[in-house]
C-alpha cells in the first residue's frame, strides 16, 4: 500500500480536503446510521466557525471557566540540570480538570447545544477526557454517560469517582481487552441506537471527519497562545516544539499553528511500553501500519489478517492502538518526527520534573519529558524547546507507587 | 464466475426464482470459523437443505462497531479459533465446489480486506465464488476503495439502508447498489431490538418507490412469527444474531460438533416455515 508523501506541500495547514483526508488518511469510515449525522455535526460545525457569537462564547468559557490562557513557564532548573536549550512548558496541567481535553469538551458541548441534542456520550482511557466530558455536562445540565475499559476503571479509580461526582454513568467496558479502543467501540454502538438526540464528545483527533479536523480547531488555542507568549518572552518562535501522541490531540493543538514555520522542528513522543521491538508498546506511527478503524484510515497497530491489537503503556492516556489522521500524514511527509519514549524511561522522568520543578507530571507528558531529557542537551543553549505540560499527575500517583513499589 | 451469459448474478437469479415462486427469501448469518473453522463449515454446507435461500457469511473483525453482543462474541470465538480472512475465503471455495446456486454474501468490515488488499481480495473471492460483498464501514463516500471496483469485478455490493437514510441520501446510498439492498429494521447495531413492523413497511414502501431492486430486511429479527410478517412486505429476511446465539449456547454448554451444527440447522428449518408460500 502506498504511504507516499503528496507531489508537493504548499501549506501544511490546509487539511483536510473535502472527504475529510490529510493525504491519503482520515476519511468517513462509519456505518450507514451514522453518515447523516456526521454530515449534519459538520454543517453545523461550519456554521458555528461562521458565527461570531459561537467564537465569543467560547472564548469567555475558556478564560473564566478553564482559566485560559494557561502559563508559558520557563522551567530554570530542569534547563539548568539538562543543560542545553531553554525549556518552556506549556501548563495546559494547570487547567480546570487538570489537563488540556477541556478545550475541546468545552467547544463540543457548545456545538451539541447548538444541534438541540439532549444527551451526551463519551469514551475515555484515563479518564482526564471522560472527566473533561463530565464537567461540562455538569455545567450545562446535560446527562451524560462515559464508557471506561474495564481495565482503566480499575486502574484510574479517582477520576471515576470524580466523574461519578459530576454525575455521569460510567459504563465498564468488558469486550476485548477493556481498554480505549472496546470504550470507543461501545460509544459507537451506543451513537448507532441513539442518534436522534445523542451528541458524541469524542476526545482525541481522531474518528471520522469533522472530527480530527474539529478538536485539532478546539485544541489550537495551546499552539495559538505559546506563539503569543513566546514572543513575548523571548521575541522569537521556538527551535523546537514537543509533545506527547496518544490519540494525538494535545500535540496536534501545539503543532498546527506552528505548521508552516520552517524552522520550527516538531516531534511528538508516542508510547514505547517495554519497547518497540517486543508486542507490548502503543507507538502506532513507529511500530504499525496504515489500516482502517473507528471511522478513519491511519496508523493502526495490527496483526497480518488486519485485526486490530492491544496497545500497552503504563499510560492509560497513550494505549490507543490508532492515531490521529493528520499526524500519519505528518509522519509521511516528514514535518513532524514521532519518537518513542518507554515506560521505565516515561517513569524516570516523571521522578525528575517532580523533584526539580516540584510539578507532577501526568504519565502522559512524561512520555514527552522523556525524550526532552535526551533531546534537550544535544541542543546549544542559544535554542529554544517547547514543551507541552497536557496534564497534571495527581491522578497516577497510585500507579506510580506501585510501579516504583512504594507503600502509600 | 458469479455472472452467467444472460448478465445475471447468482443472486439476481436466486430472487428472480423467489419471486417466481411467490415467496419471500430466507437470508442467514453465521461468522465463518465460529466456534471453529470444521463445526462453521458443517454448518454452513447444511444451510441450503435447512431452507436458506441466501447466505451472509460474516468475516470476523476484532472490533465490530455496528454490531451487538451476539456476533461481537462469535467474532472473538472465531478469531480464537485461528480464523483468518484467508481461511474464510477457503471455505467459500469448499461450499462451492458442491453447490452451485445458493448465494453467499461476504459481509464485515474494510479493514482486513484492505490489509488482505482490495484487489487481491475482489478477485480470489470472485475465484472462490462469493457473490456479494456488504462492508458494514464502507457508506457511498467512500466508494471507490472498494464498492465501485467489486462491481467492475463482477460481485455484487450490499449496501444498508437504515431508518436514519433521509431521501437526500437515498440516492447515493442506492447509486451504486446491485443485487438487492439491505434495509436496517432499527437504529441501532445487530440483535439488540425487535423491529417495529409499521416502520418497516413504511421504509420498504420508500425505497420501492427508488429502486427495482429486492429488499432484504434484517438487524432484530429472532423469530419464525416475525420472519414470516416480514416475509409477507420484504423480498428476503435475514436472520443473524438469533442463529449465532444458538451456535454459542451450545459450544458453551461444551455440546459435541454434530449437536450444535443439528441444533443450528434445526433452527434454521423452524426459520424457513415463516417464508414457505403457504405458511
Amino acid at each position: 500500500m502506498s504511504t507516499k508523501p503528496p507531489r508537493e506541500v504548499n501549506s501544511y495547514r490546509t487539511g483536510p480536503d473535502e472527504r475529510g483526508r490529510f493525504g491519503i488518511y482520515g476519511g468517513r469510515f462509519v456505518a450507514e446510521t451514522l453518515m447523516p449525522l456526521i454530515l449534519d455535526l459538520e454543517a453545523a460545525y461550519e456554521e458555528a466557525g461562521k458565527d461570531p457569537a459561537f467564537q465569543a462564547e467560547l472564548d469567555d468559557l475558556l478564560a473564566h471557566y478553564a482559566g485560559r490562557p494557561s502559563p508559558l513557564y520557563f522551567a530554570e532548573r530542569l534547563s539548568g540540570h539538562l543543560g542545553g536549550a531553554k525549556i518552556y512548558f506549556k501548563r495546559d496541567e494547570l487547567n480546570h480538570t487538570g489537563s488540556h481535553k477541556i478545550n475541546n469538551c468545552l467547544g463540543q458541548i457548545l456545538l451539541a447545544r447548538r444541534m438541540n441534542k439532549t444527551r451526551i456520550i463519551a469514551e475515555t482511557g484515563a479518564g482526564q477526557h471522560g472527566v473533561a466530558v463530565a464537567t461540562v455536562a455538569a455545567r450545562f445540565g446535560l446527562p451524560c454517560v462515559v464508557f471506561m475499559g474495564a481495565t482503566d476503571i480499575e486502574r484510574q479509580k479517582p477520576n471515576v469517582f470524580r466523574m461519578k461526582l459530576l454525575g455521569a454513568d460510567v459504563r465498564a467496558v468488558t469486550s476485548g481487552s477493556g481498554t480505549l479502543k472496546d470504550a470507543m467501540n461501545e460509544a459507537l454502538r451506543d451513537w448507532v441506537a441513539n442518534v436522534a438526540d445523542t451528541f458524541y464528545i469524542i476526545g482525541t483527533a481522531a474518528g471520522p471527519h469533522p472530527y480530527p479536523a474539529m478538536v485539532r480547531d478546539f485544541q489550537s488555542v495551546i499552539g495559538n497562545e505559546v506563539r503569543e507568549q513566546i514572543m513575548a518572552a523571548e521575541g522569537r518562535l521556538p527551535d523546537c516544539l514537543v509533545a506527547c501522541v496518544g490519540g494525538g490531540s494535545n500535540a496536534i493543538g501545539l503543532f498546527h499553528p506552528f505548521l508552516d514555520d520552517d524552522e520550527v522542528e516538531m516531534f511528538g513522543i508516542e508510547a514505547g511500553g517495554l519497547g518497540i521491538d517486543t508486542p507490548d508498546h502503543a507507538a502506532s506511527l513507529s511500530g504499525g501500519s496504515p489500516g482502517v478503524l473507528h471511522g478513519n484510515r491511519t496508523y493502526l497497530l495490527q496483526d497480518d489478517d488486519g485485526q486490530i491489537l492491544e496497545g500497552h503503556s503504563i499510560s492509560a492516556g497513550l494505549d490507543y492502538p490508532g492515531i490521529g489522521p493528520e499526524h500519519a500524514w505528518l509522519r509521511d511527509t516528514g514535518r513532524v518526527t514521532y519518537v518513542p519514549a518507554s515506560d521505565a524511561q516515561a517513569l524516570d522522568a516523571f521522578q525528575l520534573c517532580t523533584r526539580l520543578e516540584g510539578i507532577i507530571p501526568a504519565l502522559e507528558p512524561a512520555h514527552a519529558l522523556a525524550f526532552v531529557t535526551q533531546h534537550a542537551p544535544a541542543l546549544g543553549a542559544d535554542k529554544i524547546l517547547v514543551m507541552n505540560m497536557c496534564g497534571r499527575g495527581d491522578k497516577d500517583v497510585f500507579a506510580v507507587a506501585e510501579h516504583l513499589g512504594a507503600e502509600m | 464466475m458469479a455472472m452467467s451469459p444472460d448478465g445475471k448474478t447468482r443472486l439476481d437469479r436466486r430472487f428472480d426464482d423467489l419471486s417466481a415462486a411467490g415467496r419471500a427469501g430466507l437470508v442467514t448469518f453465521i461468522t465463518a470459523g465460529d466456534p471453529d473453522t470444521e463445526i462453521s463449515r458443517r454448518i454452513l454446507a447444511g444451510l441450503p437443505e435447512a431452507g436458506a435461500d441466501i447466505i451472509e457469511l460474516g468475516m470476523p473483525f476484532s472490533d465490530p462497531m455496528a454490531d451487538g453482543p451476539a456476533i461481537q462474541a462469535s467474532s472473538q470465538r472465531a478469531l480464537k479459533s485461528g480464523q483468518t480472512l484467508k481461511k474464510t475465503l477457503d471455505m467459500v471455495r469448499g461450499f462451492r465446489a458442491r453447490d452451485d446456486a445458493t448465494p453467499i454474501v461476504l459481509m464485515g468490515y474494510f479493514n482486513p480486506i484492505y490489509i488482505y488488499g482490495a484487489g487481491r481480495f475482489l478477485s480470489d473471492a470472485r475465484d472462490a465464488g462469493v457473490d456479494g460483498l456488504i462492508v458494514v464501514d464502507l457508506p457511498p463516500e467512500e466508494d471507490d476503495e472498494l464498492c465501485l471496483p467489486a462491481l467492475k469485478a463482477g460481485l455484487n455490493f450490499i449496501r444498508l439502508a437504515t431508518p436514519t437514510t433521509d431521501d437526500r441520501r437515498l440516492g447515493a446510498v442506492l447509486a451504486n447498489t446491485s443485487g438487492f439492498v439491505y434495509y436496517v429494521s432499527i437504529a441501532g447495531i445487530t440483535g439488540t431490538r425487535a423491529p417495529d413492523m409499521a416502520g418497516v413497511e413504511t421504509a420498504l414502501e420508500r425505497l420501492k418507490a427508488r429502486t427495482r431492486l429486492p429488499v432484504a430486511v434484517g438487524f432484530g429479527v429472532t423469530t419464525v412469527d416475525q420472519v414470516r410478517a416480514i416475509g409477507k412486505v420484504g423480498d428476503a429476511v435475514v436472520v443473524g444474531s438469533a442463529l449465532v446465539n444458538i451456535i454459542e449456547k451450545r459450544a458453551q454448554a461444551g455440546a459435541g460438533a454434530g449437536e450444535t451444527v443439528d441444533s443450528a440447522l434445526d433452527f434454521v428449518r423452524q426459520l424457513a416455515l415463516g417464508v414457505k408460500a403457504d405458511s
